[in-house]
């Protein structure tokens, strides 16, 4: 059954990457809690809109919790506090009348805030461009079963490539570090037999990309793993520091 | 940059010599403790311990020398890693709360760290650099527990350890890449088993020495 519910919003305005930004107070009345809380901002965007005000800028694409292109931290949560969610998937049914939302941008020295809560995550693209692929040569397919891939190995390297890339461990991470995206991506790739021919160079390139980024370093504090709406889990990082020490000490790449 | 500088250089080889580190200084409290059980044995058999450990000789030097180099490495790789997480948020949160992946023990790691440095300075000049000519460690030893002040420092110093080695026990084997499904959640109790043991196994004894004398 559809209600609706008051809300007060306390959103942070930043104008660009360079001004200090500061939290603004914004009533968000007679919301329905059949909403996203990416439909939400929608309303209230629409009500400042046609006030003559700035609406809020956000991140948003495919709003079905599959592209990772939006997040915003909710109430000190990244995506809010609901386990196993993008923020599009959060909807206000799990919010009461009467509550204050404080929304703020994902924060970390390799994420700049473009202008508002959107931010500026083309650094995760840049490691992907590192190493997040494999080198096929064009030519005739082979025959599957030349490639055997035990069914567990094919699951694990499933559930790393879950990962889609938005930035919620960084934000949920005390110390901004991306290990858990990185180490899902060099996992997709590690666990099957076509990401091994690669394997060395990859791990080397993705986590010196990840450093020279300015993301903070791994301290194991696991708060990536309970934030991740896709459960990716923190064995991946255990995996990508074992594909690292091959790498470095075991592989002829330097 | 060398191969090899570049690999500890990075952000996962600062980690492995974290771990390397930490996991022989846990394995140090742990021969440290068993040693120190001889106090319970009075003053004779604690001597008679101090005495062995002496005779090691050169060994026991190069040993020192090599704690030295491991917690030079440890203290400075620490707070380098301290200092970078830092700078990796410039712009903090308005509103912190955790998922529940922290614990007393991980949220505090620095903190609890450069406590430990304070402490184990404090703990030489007690016991290690002073002259023993006319007495025995034994005597040292009591005599400083026989004021509540140092039983209070050393046990509130134990508390410490123990809250830095519940999290560092575990997360040295997440670093070094022992995250297996069946064998984690044994490592995670272990942590807090033996982070238990540190701090009861040291932490009881200033208090004992103090009620027996
Ligand atoms: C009895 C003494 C000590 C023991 C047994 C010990 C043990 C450990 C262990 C096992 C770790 C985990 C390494 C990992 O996560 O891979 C660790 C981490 C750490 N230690 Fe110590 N440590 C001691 C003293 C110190 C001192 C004196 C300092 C600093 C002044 C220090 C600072 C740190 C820091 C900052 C970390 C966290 C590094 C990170 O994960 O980012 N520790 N310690
Ligand atoms: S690991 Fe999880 S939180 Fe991090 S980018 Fe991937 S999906 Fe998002
Ligand atoms: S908008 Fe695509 S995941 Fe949320």
């Amino acid at each position: 059954m559809s209600k609706h519910i008051n809300l007060t919003l306390k959103v942070w305005r930043q104008k660009n990457q360079k001004e200090k930004g500061h939290f603004e107070t914004i009533a968000a009345p007679q919301i329905s809690t059949e909403m996203s809380f990416l439909e939400m901002l929608d309303v209230v965007n629409e009500k400042m809109t046609t006030e003559g005000k700035e609406p809020i800028a956000f991140d948003h694409d495919c709003r079905e919790g599959i592209c990772g292109m939006c997040g915003a931290v909710v109430n000190g949560r990244p995506h809010g506090a609901l386990k196993g969610t993008t923020l599009c998937q959060l909807h206000m049914r799990h919010f009461n009348d009467g509550d204050t939302i404080a929304i703020e941008p994902f924060r970390a020295m390799a994420f700049k805030v473009i202008k508002d809560l959107a931010v500026d995550r083309s650094a995760f693209d840049q490691i992907i461009q590192a190493g997040g692929f494999i080198s096929v040569n064009a030519g005739g397919a082979q025959d599957a079963n030349n490639l055997p891939v035990p069914q567990e190995r094919a699951e694990l390297a499933m559930d790393a490539a879950q990962c889609i890339g938005c930035g919620a461990c960084v934000a949920a991470c005390p110390n901004a570090s991306a290990m858990l995206f990185v180490s899902a991506k060099v996992s997709q790739f590690a666990l099957l037999p076509q990401g091994r021919p690669e394997a060395a160079r990859r791990a080397l390139a993705m986590v010196r990309a990840m450093d020279r980024l300015g993301f903070g370093n791994c301290g194991n504090e696991t708060e990536c793993e309970a934030e991740c709406p896709k459960g990716i889990s923190i064995s991946n990082i255990a995996r990508l520091n074992r594909e690292f020490f091959k790498a470095s000490f075991g592989s002829s790449i330097k | 940059m060398n191969w090899l500088a570049a690999t500890f250089a990075s952000s996962i080889g600062k980690k492995l010599l974290m771990a390397i580190t930490g996991f022989f200084f846990c394995f140090f409290l742990a021969v440290h403790l068993a040693g120190n059980l001889t106090l319970y044995g009075g003053s004779d058999s604690f001597n008679s311990y101090a005495a062995h450990l002496h005779s090691l000789g050169k060994l026991l030097v190069v040993a020192e020398w090599g704690m030295v180099l491991f917690a030079l490495i440890h203290i400075i790789t620490g707070l380098t890693l301290f200092y970078q997480n830092f700078q990796a948020r410039p712009q903090r949160y308005q509103i912190n709360k955790s998922a529940g992946g922290r614990t007393l023990g991980s949220a505090t790691m620095p903190y609890t760290g450069v406590l430990v440095l304070a402490f184990v300075i404090f703990h030489l000049l007690n016991f290690h650099f002073v002259d023993k000519s006319q007495t025995t460690i034994y005597d040292i030893v009591s005599a400083a527990f026989a004021s509540p002040l140092y039983v209070i420092l050393y046990v509130i110093a134990m508390v410490v350890v123990a809250v830095h080695v519940s999290h560092g026990f575990w997360s040295a084997f997440q670093t070094v890449g022992a995250n297996h499904p069946k064998y984690m959640p044994t490592i995670r109790t272990l942590s807090i088993l033996f982070a238990l043991l540190v701090g009861l196994g040291f932490g009881l004894l200033p208090i004992f020495i103090s009620i027996s004398a």
